[in-house]
């Protein structure tokens, strides 16, 4: 017997050796300080195994099965490592390893206020049940991994319930959730059932679906259902109103798994069924992916940018980034329904190496947050200021994450939205008139989600970090400890490796879409040498990353040394005060006043009130004693959409309610009056 | 007898370094003479930057490294983006690097770090230029993207040589999509180098002014960079104009002959181009910040014009 170590063992080992971890947590909750470590490098190890499953099957290019004799009887749960799920489970377990090896220096900040041994155990569960989301085969394995992972998850938005914020945003997320889980089950049964011909039990694995031929209504139905459901989890608008309040009340760590990576297992569950269950669609579903990622990046970037809670800023930004992820898949769509495999495929690699980017910058960003709120117990940036020059490490580390999120050259931000637009300019070749005069549009619109993640992430950085400390009192900040900054050079490292090679990784993950739509980019991306990314041919567009990277700071340090030969002095001096005097913290310009002129330009789409009040002066009114300001910012989708589904529930239950009186008597009356029902209608 | 595509790029970059402060003594002196008054020299940039350059620096008690850090790197950028487009030679060796989409994105570097740095200060200004800059940047580069694609899909390239080739060879001259997308491009120029009637370059008034409250705080040879930067900056997106839409006189041959007529050419262009901005400038007054929607949003409407008009009649 040969020993052989296949990926499919290493993926299945690193779900085992989170379980274990789950258990052992529960028996060492006495020693908080060895079980914080022991969690951190357990769940740490078994992320790297995960990358190497995911990474092995990509690079191969290869398929694993399994079969687990576990679940109901005669329907056992099948796995599958094949390179999409491989893809996934690289991206997950990365951002997982770079956030397990956060979580040490951060969680201990809780020594002391609260056992960590909640959030360790969930911790485990919910990385396990992302791991087995992208593996399953079978619905109902699915499904299952698909509740361990929203359950876990919402235990971690939990954590600290004394809080009624928490309680709130975890239940809105609860509740979301599971009707995204419902559209999913019944997507399933949908697509079980045609395949079958509702005959046999057997159409629930995933290989039955791919072996059927879905008639359009049914597919149309089952894609929609599993598109909405699936858009429910990743945040897109307006299904995304739980995302902005469930994200940021969790832990750090947590919130920055579930923007990063959580968020991804639901894109990877609309490419699972669009493109390997369902296969042949028309070109509509494409258009309305596009169509609706369009609207979910400029809204959810506009929200973000009117935002003053740092943690919700990043929060409404993962909703503009999982809408520019589902434009790059419904482009992808529509060049699949009109037989363009090639563009397809370019679609689909900028949109996979957004997901990507996306997990490296928005785990840095939310990590550098959280180090921010551990040293500082403040999220509202109104109260931050010049944390620049006490966490050095943290501004740096988060500037890199800002700089890579607003699609800046070289970093890896702006490679993925490079091939975007570069997808968008090959949509003449599409035969259908519409979307050749729609597309464009689309692009522009992509261009302005990027100007305004600019402003944004100006604003975060600039309010948080830059400037003077705005809160009441200056407490004792300190820099974050070595473990948080690990974690966060790590994920800022990969930001930037992204960015310069990209050939390298486009080469890595050609397989992805050469499954799935049948077009490789690759040859024609590295065809001019691995330092020009070239995506379909050198005279149509090229960039090099490493060129850009190089060039500037080449320049810049030139430009440094020759300025530097002839010694100059600096002085410090105080700031210009137009001579007034007596400049004070709070006349900075803060993150409300930066978005203001946004607010006017835009300010339609969200619903906002602004209210000034005078106290005017018993002397002359020109002169108020006092003034104040209330401005309240809301998502138009929570006046628009969910407070009527919400209050008519409220209503319908009262009313309902008016049947529960508390008297036996009319309890009594109500049995005998559905038993007189019941036997009308046997005897109809 | 030919010259090594790294001399001609040297050589191009050498004429955006020194060429920049000349082109805006140009442009100083038609506005002046436009205007009624008597002008300064046109080598008066020269002296000014000269001057800044021999001055210490003043740092504000807060600023950090960003603040430092920022008009060195807004320096490299400008250069890196001027080095890009064809002004002189259209293979040029560093083109491959960085279309035009990227070309946009190394002025959002810039811009990025210059709103930094004008909130590293701590004051009002600072804050109030950094939102303005932003405000501006993300209204206009929707609309240079727009226009930037309509020359694209005429063309079927975003590399700047590729469309400078194919325009040149006579294959799309004159088209109504060209002409709309050029509109739009004047529009955006105005606002992205801080124009009147977008921005006033040489207000020093608190509440009219954009970019230069953001630089409010720079002395010495920070500030003689940032300014430098500035011309450049004009001079690059004239120079982008004439590539775009008018790539005439730029060599095509690596023949010293033909890049020193390519030079004479491209000096020529800016010349003409200047007495257009200059007229622009003088004709109209600077815009209140919140109409500048309306302005670029036409910006915008042209170039999605240019779109439409290529899919239509092209």
């Amino acid at each position: 017997m040969t020993l052989t170590f296949t990926p499919a063992d290493a993926a299945s080992g690193s779900i085992l050796l989170l379980f274990l971890l789950a258990l052992a947590a529960g028996l060492m909750s006495r020693a908080q300080r060895l079980l914080i470590i022991f969690s951190s490098v357990v769940a740490t190890a078994a992320s790297l195994l995960a990358v190497v499953a995911g990474a092995m099957t990509v690079g191969s290019g290869t398929t694993e099965r399994m079969v687990l004799l576990l679940g109901l009887p005669d329907l056992p749960f099948h796995l599958r490592l094949d390179p999409l799920a491989g893809f996934f489970l690289a991206v997950i377990g990365l951002l997982a390893a770079f956030v397990s090896v956060y979580s040490a220096g951060y969680l201990k900040g809780f020594i002391g206020h609260r056992p960590v041994t909640r959030l360790v155990v969930f911790y485990a569960l919910f990385l396990a049940g992302m791991f087995m989301v992208v593996l399953a085969d079978d619905a109902l394995f699915f499904l299952i991994s698909w509740e361990v992972m929203a359950a876990a998850s919402y235990f971690l938005v939990m954590f600290e319930d004394e809080r009624p914020e928490n309680r709130k945003a975890a239940y809105i997320y609860l509740v979301i959730a599971h009707v995204g889980a419902i559209a999913i089950l019944l997507s399933f049964g949908v697509m079980a059932g045609i395949s079958t011909g509702f005959e046999t039990f057997n159409g629930y694995t995933f290989d039955a679906m791919r072996q059927a031929n879905f008639p359009l209504p049914w597919a149309t139905a089952a894609f929609l259902l599993a598109f909405f459901g699936f858009a429910a989890k990743a945040g897109m608008v307006p299904l995304h109103v739980w995302l902005p309040e469930a994200h940021p009340v969790a832990p750090s760590n947590v919130s920055a798994l579930m923007s990063g990576v959580m968020l991804k297992t639901a894109l990877y569950g609309i490419i699972r069924v669009t493109f390997d269950l369902l296969r042949v669609f028309p070109w509509w579903w494409g258009a309305m992916v596009l169509a609706l990622g369009i609207v979910s990046a400029v809204m959810g970037i506009l929200y973000a940018l009117m935002e003053k809670d740092l943690k919700r800023l990043l929060a409404y930004s993962s909703v503009e980034n999982v809408g520019i992820i589902l434009v790059g898949i419904g482009l992808s769509m529509v060049f699949t329904s009109f037989n363009l495999p090639l563009l397809s495929a370019l679609a689909l690699t900028a949109s996979l190496y957004h997901i990507l980017n996306h997990a490296m910058f928005k785990g840095l960003l939310f990590m550098g947050a959280g180090s921010v709120l551990h040293a500082t117990h403040e999220r509202n940036m109104e109260n931050m200021g010049g944390l620049i020059h006490v966490m050095p490490w943290t501004a740096a580390l988060f500037l890199v994450g800002c700089v890579s999120i607003s699609a800046l050259p070289p970093f890896n931000g702006f490679v993925s939205e490079w091939l975007m637009f570069q997808a968008f300019l090959l949509s003449p070749s599409l035969p259908n008139q519409l979307m050749k005069l729609f597309m464009p549009l689309g692009a522009a619109l992509l261009a302005l989600t990027a100007a305004l993640a600019a402003a944004t992430f100006v604003k975060a950085f600039g309010v948080t970090f830059l400037g003077h400390w705005r809160g009441p009192q200056r407490q004792t900040i300190h820099e974050a400890g070595w473990s948080m900054k690990a974690g966060m050079i790590f994920a800022a490292a990969s930001c930037l490796l992204l960015g310069i090679f990209p050939t390298a990784f486009i080469d890595w993950l050609h397989v992805v879409p050469e499954g799935l739509v049948g077009g490789n980019i690759s040859m024609s991306a590295g065809v001019t040498g691995w330092m020009w990314l070239t995506p379909v041919a050198p005279e149509r567009a090229s960039y090099s990353g490493i060129g850009v990277f190089l060039g500037v700071i080449l320049v810049t340090a030139i430009v440094y040394v020759v300025l530097h030969v002839r010694p100059g002095r600096i002085q410090r001096g105080p700031i210009w005060d137009c001579g007034f005097e007596k400049l004070t913290p709070r006349m900075q310009y803060n993150a409300t006043s930066f978005s203001m002129p946004f607010r006017r330009v835009f300010g339609f789409m969200a619903s906002v009130r602004e209210r000034v009040t005078l106290a005017p002066q018993q002397a002359h009114p020109a002169f108020p004693l006092r003034l104040q300001y209330h401005l309240r910012i809301r998502d138009l989708f929570w006046n628009l959409m969910y407070k009527p589904v919400a209050d008519a529930s409220f209503w319908l239950a009262r009313k309902v309610g008016r049947l529960q009186q508390g008297r036996i008597q009319s309890y009594l009356i109500y049995s005998f009056v559905t038993i007189l029902v019941l036997l009308l209608l046997a005897g109809i | 007898m030919s010259m090594s595509p790294l001399v001609i790029e040297a050589l191009q970059v050498a004429l955006l370094i020194g060429g920049a402060p000349l082109f805006i003594g140009w442009v100083r002196m038609l506005k002046c003479w436009t205007q009624n008054r008597s002008s300064a020299s046109i080598f008066q940039p020269y002296r000014d930057l000269a001057k800044l350059l021999s001055k210490d620096v003043v740092l504000a008690g807060n600023a950090s490294w960003i603040f430092r850090f920022t008009p060195y790197l807004v320096f490299g950028t400008v250069i890196l983006a001027g080095a890009v487009v064809p002004m002189l030679y259209l293979k040029l060796p560093l083109a491959p690097s960085a279309d035009v989409i990227v070309l946009v994105g190394l002025f959002s570097i810039a811009r990025f770090f210059t709103a930094l740095a004008g909130m590293d200060i701590g004051t009002a200004f600072g804050g109030m230029g950094s939102s303005r800059e932003m405000l501006v940047a993300s209204l206009a580069e929707p609309a240079m993207l727009m226009a930037i694609f309509t020359v694209s899909l005429a063309n079927r390239s975003t590399s700047l040589s590729h469309i400078a080739g194919v325009i040149y060879s006579g294959q799309s001259l004159f088209k109504p999509s060209l002409s709309f997308a050029f509109i739009a491009y004047i529009l955006i120029t105005l606002a992205e180098t801080g124009r009147i009637p977008v921005d006033n370059p040489s207000t020093h008034l608190e509440l009219t002014m954009l970019h230069e409250a953001m630089i409010l705080e720079y002395s010495g040879r920070h500030l003689a960079l940032i300014e430098w930067a500035g011309m450049m900056k004009l001079f690059i997106f004239m120079a982008l104009g004439s590539a775009l839409f008018f790539p005439m006189g730029i060599a095509s041959v690596d023949d010293p002959l033909m890049i020193v007529i390519a030079g004479a050419v491209l000096l020529l262009k800016l010349a003409a181009s200047a007495v257009v901005l200059v007229l622009i400038e003088t004709g109209l007054a600077k815009m209140r910040l919140f109409r500048l929607t309306e302005f670029l949003g036409s910006a915008f409407l042209m170039a999605t014009l240019g779109m439409l008009s290529f899919f239509i009649l092209e």
